[in-house]
């Protein structure tokens, strides 16, 4: 942690993230006219999501193959459309079982 | 306003009910973000305050990390302003379906509650929406939201170790549950979200980018992804969200 407080930290967030939302809502009244515009505001969650959990999500268990495990049982259930929480409670599940059984087998 | 809601059908209890479905997503995502942010070194009361206040997932996790690695202010604002801007989007497409109880104060106050899943229960209302209903709407995924992350940041200092570092993926599993549907279905959403991850895993191994701090990888990586995805792969009009009535 730096020396800036965490309130702050919060505060910077919650205040940009109110603004984002707030200014459009409040002062646009016309439609987005730009098709650029629209179509690379429509990936951006997408991009966001692909950076945010590639390679973070090998390193979310402290144990790389565990975390492995349960990023491809999330990537089948994903794939087949199963809901939110089934994947990840699978992914957690897969996660765990890999690091007792790796646990057991060290030892 | 009861003749608003009277013209439309759609007052604070039919908000509420739409609501509940919303909330029970929120209350899992939120537990573990809940988790997330105690094991990266956050209080309880300050995870559940960063809930209360930001109302938003992508953007939570983003900023856990620019804490928890000491990152700049201006970088955090920088993160907000890129993870969040879906929001503008989905404010200026919700804000023409406002009807006239709409006043300044009321929009102040509902813009707060836009979300994804919020935006698109109601921009699929047919005709204009009350304020009373987006109120509601509002109100039971707020309070699961936060209640969600009180649970997962308390239960993330009781549970044992091995538990919470399995729980620990649960967040990113969310993020593929949420990416990969669409992934399939559009070689648009398909390209960016590899280009993206691929972009992601530069920073993280290739030593000379690799001093970049985790907010602008972020950043650097969805703007780049998302501009190639709009010039090489228009959207095509209907059957997106921001399209939806």
């Amino acid at each position: 942690m730096s020396g800036i407080a965490i309130p702050v930290y919060i505060a910077v967030m919650a205040l940009v993230t109110y603004a984002v939302r707030m200014v459009p809502f409040v002062v646009f009244r016309k439609k987005l006219k730009s098709k650029f515009l629209k179509d690379f505001l429509y990936y951006v969650p997408y991009a966001v999501l692909g950076a945010m959990t590639i390679p973070a999500i090998f390193y979310s268990t402290g144990n790389m193959v565990s975390a492995a495990v349960g990023c491809i049982i999330a990537m089948l259930l994903a794939f087949r459309n199963k809901s939110l929480l089934t994947v990840a409670a699978a992914a957690c599940g897969a996660a765990f079982v890999t690091d007792l059984i790796m646990s057991y087998l060290i030892q | 306003m009861k003749n608003t809601e009277s013209k439309t059908g759609l007052g604070f209890v039919q908000g509420i009910k739409d609501g509940i479905p919303i909330g029970l997503g929120y209350l899992s995502v939120s537990f573990s973000f809940g988790i997330a942010a105690v094991s990266q070194g956050l209080s309880v009361l300050y995870a559940t305050l960063i809930s209360m206040t930001n109302l938003t997932s992508a953007g939570q996790v983003a900023g856990l990390g620019i804490i928890a690695a000491g990152g700049t202010l201006l970088e955090m604002a920088l993160a907000q302003l890129i993870i969040n801007m879906r929001y503008a989007l989905m404010s200026i497409s919700l804000s023409q379906k406002l009807d006239s109880s709409f006043t300044t104060g009321h929009r102040l106050a509902v813009s707060f509650g836009i979300t994804d899943e919020i935006f698109a229960v109601a921009s699929g209302k047919k005709g204009d929406i009350s304020r009373s209903y987006m109120y509601g709407l509002i109100a039971v995924p707020f309070v699961c939201w936060s209640l969600g992350t009180l649970l997962g940041a308390a239960a993330g200092e009781i549970l044992p170790a091995r538990l919470k570092a399995a729980l620990g993926i649960a967040i990113y599993g969310m993020f593929i549950a949420i990416f990969i549907p669409p992934a399939r279905r559009s070689a648009g959403v398909l390209t960016v979200v590899l280009l993206s991850a691929a972009m992601s895993c530069c920073f993280k191994y290739i030593p000379a980018l690799s001093g970049v701090s985790v907010g602008f990888v972020i950043i650097i990586c969805a703007l780049a992804a998302s501009v190639l995805g709009a010039l090489v792969f228009p959207v095509k009009d209907g059957g997106e969200k921001e399209e939806a009535e």
